[in-house]
C-alpha cells in the first residue's frame, strides 16, 4: 500500500528523479563510453579500443602530471591530517581567550573563493616567499602541497571534531587516574577513537587535492605540471578521446575512493548499532 | 569538562601552536598580502607600491567591470534557482523514501560531486558542442525527415546559457545535500495533518514543508550561490567571449594584465560579497532558532 507520504511511488516525482538523473549522468557516461571509441570523434561510435589509453601511457608528460598529482594528494593529505586533528583536538579539549575568532579563523578557508586563495598564493609564493624554481623533484611541488594542505586541512580538522564528540571523556579520566601520561592516553584512547574520523578526513584531503584545478592553477610553475592542469590543456588544445581515457581513469580512482570511504563508514556505523 | 590552557600548558602548546602557526603564516599572510596590494599601485612591471588609494576600488566599480560583477551574481542567483527548482524534488524523494533507496539516491548525488570539476565541465563540453551528442542526435533525427533545409546546429556552447547549465550541472548536489538535511529533520505527522485536512499535495508543500524547512532551504541556497559566484573553470570552459565572470576577469590581472593591484581589489570585493551572503545565512539562522526557542 502507498501512504501519503511515499512520494518515491508516484510517477511525477519518478520522472523527475529519471531526468536530474539523466542530466547529472549522462554527460559523464557518454564520456566513459568514447573513451573506448575506435575514432577521433567523440560522437560517432566506431568500433571497441583500447588506442586511448595505450596514447595515455605513452604520453611521458602526462604520466608524470599523474605522478605529481598523487604525491601533492598524498603530502598534503598527511600535513592537513596532522594539523587538523591536532586543530579538533584544541577546540574539542581546551577552553581560552580567542576560541570563538579561531573557530571562524579555521573555517575560512572552506568558505573563501577558490579564485581569492588562488591568486594568494600565487602572490605569496613570487613575491613575498618566492619558491626556489630549480629544486629537485619532489621538493619542487612543495608551493602546491603547501597550498593544498592549507584549505584542506580545515575540512579534516571538521570531520575529527564531530568524530571527538562522541569520545567518553571518562575513559581518557580513569587512564589518567591509573596512571597513564598524555602521551598513552593519546596513543592508546584517543586515536582509536577517533580512526574512522582519521579515514574519512584523510580520503576528503587526498580527493580534494586530486580534483583542484583553480588553486593549482595559480601555483604551479611551467615544471610542475599536474595531472587537472594537464588535462585542461589537452581540454584547451583539442577534444580527442585521449582526455576521454584520461578523465574515465580519474573517475575510476575517486569513485574507488569515495566507495572506500563509504563502506568505512558504514562498517563503522554498523559496529556502533551491533 | 573543557580544560584551561594552565591545566596543561603543554599539550596546549603542542596541539594549539602547529595549527594556529599555519594558519597564520600560510593562509591569513597570503590573503594580507593581496589585501595590501588591492590599495596599491604598479610602478614597474614588478614593483608595487602601497600607496593606500582606493582608486583599484573605484576601477572596480566603473560600468565595464560593475556589468560583470552584476552578470556574476546574475549567473549565480539563476543557478541558484534553478537548481532549487531541479532539487527540491529530488530531496523530497529522498527523504521519504525506504532505507535502501535512500542511500542509493544520496550516493548517487554524492557520486558526481566527488567527480573532478574538470572532467564534469568537460563531460559537459563534449555534450554542447557544435559537433556534439545534442546536436548530432537533433541532426540525425532532422534528417530523417525528407523536404527540410539543411540541419543547422544549435548554439549550445560558448554562450551564457552553456555557463549557467555549467553552473548548474557543477551545483546541483551543493544544493540537494542541505535540504535533504533540513526536510529529513521535519516532523512528518505536520505534513500528514495537512494533508488529511485537505490541503493538496503542493498546497502543503508551500504552506508547510517549505516554511518550516526555511533555515536549511536558506543554507542550501546559501551553499549554492557562493561557490557559483566564484566559479572560474565553468565560465572559462563553456562560455563565450561575452559571458566572462568576476573570477575570469580576476585571473587575467594575475596572469595576463599583470595588473595585480587592480586584481587583488576585485578578489576582495568578491570576498566581501562572499561573507556577505554568508552574514544573510547566519541571521536567518538565528532568527529562526529563537523563533524556536520561544515556542
Amino acid at each position: 500500500m502507498k501512504g501519503p507520504l511515499d512520494y518515491l511511488a508516484r510517477w511525477p516525482l519518478r520522472l523527475w528523479l529519471a531526468m536530474v538523473g539523466a542530466f547529472l549522468y549522462l554527460p559523464l557516461l557518454a564520456l566513459v563510453v568514447f573513451s573506448f571509441n575506435d575514432s577521433r570523434r567523440i560522437t560517432v561510435w566506431r568500433g571497441f579500443s583500447l588506442r586511448w589509453y595505450a596514447e595515455l601511457f605513452d604520453d611521458g608528460e602526462l604520466v608524470a602530471a599523474f605522478g605529481n598529482s598523487l604525491v601533492i594528494a598524498a603530502a598534503s593529505t598527511i600535513i592537513s591530517l596532522i594539523l587538523g586533528t591536532l586543530a579538533a583536538l584544541l577546540l574539542w579539549r581546551f577552553r581560552f581567550a580567542g576560541k570563538a575568532p579561531l573557530e571562524a579563523l579555521l573555517g575560512l578557508p572552506i568558505v573563501v573563493p577558490e579564485i581569492c586563495l588562488g591568486v594568494a598564493f600565487l602572490v605569496f609564493f613570487t613575491a613575498i616567499v618566492p619558491w626556489p624554481t630549480e629544486l629537485p623533484w619532489p621538493l619542487n611541488l612543495g608551493a602546491i602541497i603547501i597550498a593544498h594542505a592549507t584549505f584542506s586541512f580545515s575540512f579534516v580538522a571538521l570531520v575529527v571534531r564531530a568524530r571527538l564528540a562522541s569520545f567518553d571523556g571518562a575513559l581518557a579520566e580513569a587512564a589518567r587516574d591509573l596512571g597513564a601520561g598524555e602521551w598513552l592516553i593519546f596513543r592508546d584512547i584517543m586515536v582509536p577513537h577517533m580512526v574512522p574520523g582519521l579515514v574519512a578526513g584523510a580520503l576528503l584531503a587526498f580527493t580534494l587535492s586530486l580534483d583542484d584545478f583553480v588553486i593549482t592553477f595559480f601555483t604551479s610553475g611551467p615544471d610542475t605540471i599536474t595531472f587537472p592542469i594537464k588535462v585542461y590543456s589537452m581540454v584547451r588544445f583539442s577534444v580527442t578521446p585521449a582526455v576521454n581515457a584520461a578523465s574515465t581513469l580519474l573517475i575510476l580512482l575517486t569513485a574507488g575512493l569515495t566507495a572506500l570511504a563509504l563502506w568505512l563508514q558504514g562498517a563503522d556505523i554498523a559496529k556502533q548499532a551491533a | 569538562m573543557l580544560q584551561r590552557p594552565s591545566q596543561a600548558p603543554g599539550v596546549f602548546a603542542a596541539v594549539g601552536l602547529p595549527p594556529v602557526v599555519w594558519l597564520f603564516a600560510l593562509f591569513l599572510a597570503p590573503l594580507a598580502v593581496i589585501w595590501t596590494y588591492s590599495f596599491g599601485e604598479n610602478r614597474t612591471l614588478v614593483d608595487i607600491a602601497i600607496t593606500g588609494s582606493w582608486g583599484n576600488y573605484a576601477r572596480a566599480l566603473k560600468p565595464l567591470y560593475l556589468a560583470i560583477l552584476l552578470k556574476s551574481m546574475g549567473f549565480a542567483a539563476l543557478t541558484t534557482v534553478l537548481c532549487f527548482i531541479l532539487g527540491l524534488p529530488v530531496a523530497l524523494a529522498i527523504t521519504f523514501a525506504g532505507r535502501r533507496a535512500k542511500l542509493l539516491l544520496l550516493v548517487a548525488i554524492m557520486l558526481p560531486f566527488w567527480t573532478n570539476l574538470l572532467i564534469r565541465t568537460y563531460a559537459l563540453m563534449a555534450i554542447l558542442r557544435t559537433e556534439g551528442l545534442i546536436n548530432a542526435g537533433l541532426g540525425a533525427l532532422w534528417g530523417l525527415v525528407p523536404g527540410l533545409p539543411p540541419f543547422e546546429p544549435l548554439p549550445l556552447i560558448n554562450n551564457n546559457f552553456a555557463v549557467v547549465v555549467g553552473l548548474v550541472y557543477v551545483h546541483l548536489p551543493f544544493m540537494v545535500l542541505p535540504l535533504y538535511a533540513a526536510l529529513d529533520r521535519l516532523d512528518r505527522s505536520l505534513i500528514e495533518a495537512s494533508l488529511d485536512l485537505g490541503a493538496g499535495h503542493l498546497a502543503t508543500l508551500w504552506r508547510v514543508v517549505v516554511p518550516l524547512a526555511l533555515p536549511g532551504i536558506v543554507s542550501g541556497i546559501i551553499i549554492t550561490f557562493i561557490p557559483a559566484l566564484g566559479a572560474y573553470l565553468t565560465p572559462d570552459l563553456l562560455g563565450g567571449t561575452n559571458s566572462q565572470m568576476i573570477a575570469n576577469v580576476i585571473e587575467r590581472q594575475f596572469r595576463s594584465a599583470n595588473d595585480w593591484p587592480f586584481g587583488a581589489a576585485l578578489s576582495f570585493l568578491l570576498m566581501y560579497l562572499t561573507f556577505a551572503a554568508l552574514m544573510v545565512q547566519a541571521i536567518i539562522s538565528r532568527r529562526s532558532a529563537e523563533r524556536e526557542a520561544a515556542r
